[in-house]
């Protein structure tokens, strides 16, 4: 079975589903709030939610293998492949396009489709000084996802977004790029 | 009297020559016609200067159609994580159980002021009609509301028998508590004062101005089962013995 089939197998007969619009509405809440709790801050608000998205990501590869049983990824090429066809497509029910990769094949582009989940019924306030528009990464939590979740399987990854349908960009596109593979850490009394 | 006092605009601009220039590089001179048609270094200094804030990004989100969109459907566990963060955050933030589930509640409730509003528009195009009495909005947000929102409706739907002013919605497995484990010190708090507000914002944007909690009131069986607890406010009790 293509990657495509499995991620599509799972998603449709292992998956507890909720309607999309809570989460919607649930993130845009959030990202309000810290907003005003940050004081339109955006730089301040885009580490907050990087950060919860590292506290979420360490936590939900265990779901995420526990589900697709998928083994070892042998390139990058291929890991970006499980993220893209299996990980979004299990948690968020889209499929990102991969494109743009670098010479080295170690760093990459994700494309993800519009609307999402995170970013339906989002607008960001018409402002006079385009502040928020300039520093706000409305979406940065994924970056905090994939990274914790990318740290836990050895991959030592950056994730960032370049660009944002939200700023008025053209697609919505994220940046992932492998700096190193993490030596395998034996916990001390195993074998 | 002089011509000058009684058409002052007319006369200036009759006296105007075709040597005339425009000191902003717009305006119309009789003489030559509109000036802002020639662009000269001048003018087009101040097109480009110019600020402004474009109102016309397109597409814009209000283009689209949500009132027969299909639901998308996304995975339990992403809402989970999310909210478990979203408890973890505002823990950090605040000073006590009390404080904390009032930052909850806020966050609810400008989700259910949101709810209420598109659910309203999806709906009122099929039953064209508002729910005026207490009864009715609750039969609304305890059906149709809670399906659209979790799935299912709640279980039950209840009055106080000694207070008034008092109603309840039971739910017997609230979606988001399923995954989440309170720790023994914090045993008073109860994760649905999310869910209470958005009860509390979708009932405050209808016109019925309330106070939700939320309660947790273990039954055999239904180990997470959590009552909302509805004070409605005293004017909507007068307005209602009027009716």
């Amino acid at each position: 079975m293509s990657r495509k089939a499995v991620g599509d197998d799972i998603w449709k007969n292992n998956v507890e589903k909720i309607n999309s619009e809570l989460f919607t509405l649930t993130y845009g809440s959030v990202v309000a709030q810290l907003c005003r709790d940050f004081n339109n801050n955006y730089h301040e608000v885009n580490n907050q939610l990087d950060k919860m998205g590292y506290n979420i990501g360490l936590r939900l590869i265990e779901e995420f293998l526990a589900k697709t049983g998928v083994r070892r990824c042998q390139t990058f090429k291929e890991t970006s492949e499980v993220i893209s066809k299996l990980g979004f497509k299990i948690f968020l029910n889209i499929q990102p396009t991969i494109e743009n990769w670098s010479a080295d094949g170690k760093s990459c582009s994700l494309i993800l489709p519009e609307p999402n989940p995170l970013t339906e019924f989002v607008e960001l306030p018409i402002t006079a000084d385009d502040k928020i528009a300039k520093e706000l990464w409305y979406s940065q939590i994924l970056c905090g996802v994939l990274r914790g979740a990318l740290q836990m399987v050895q991959l030592d990854c950056d994730v960032q977004f370049v660009k944002d349908v939200l700023r008025g960009d053209d697609r919505t596109e994220l940046r992932l790029k492998l700096n190193k593979i993490l030596k395998d850490e034996v916990p001390a009394g195993e074998d | 009297m002089s011509e000058d006092i009684i058409l002052p605009s007319a006369t200036s601009l009759s006296k105007l020559t075709i040597h005339d220039t425009s000191k902003t590089g717009f305006g119309y001179n009789p003489a030559i016609g509109p000036i802002s048609n020639s662009i000269t270094s001048e003018t087009s200094s101040i097109l480009i200067n110019k600020r402004t804030i474009t109102l016309s990004s397109a597409p814009s989100i209000y283009e689209r159609n949500i009132t027969n969109k299909k639901p998308v459907e996304i995975n339990l566990s992403s809402l989970s994580f999310l909210f478990c963060e979203i408890v973890n955050w505002t823990h950090g933030q605040s000073r006590g159980i009390h404080d904390l589930e009032m930052k909850l509640n806020k966050l609810g409730y400008s989700i259910g002021q949101r709810y209420l509003e598109l659910i309203k528009l999806r709906d009122g195009i099929k039953l064209n009609k508002r729910d005026l009495k207490i009864i009715d909005i609750l039969h609304f947000i305890h059906g149709s509301f809670w399906k659209s929102i979790f799935g299912k409706h709640a279980n039950e739907l209840e009055k106080s028998q000694d207070v008034p002013n008092e109603y309840m919605i039971i739910e017997n497995m609230p979606l988001l508590a399923k995954f989440i484990n309170i720790p023994k010190d914090y045993a008073d708090l109860n994760c649905g004062a999310f869910v209470a507000g958005i009860i509390e914002g979708a009932l405050d944007s209808a016109g019925f101005y309330v106070n939700v909690t939320a309660h947790s009131v273990p039954m055999d069986g239904f180990p997470l089962r959590t009552v909302f607890l509805m004070k409605f406010d005293q004017s909507c009790l007068i307005r209602e013995s009027i009716h």
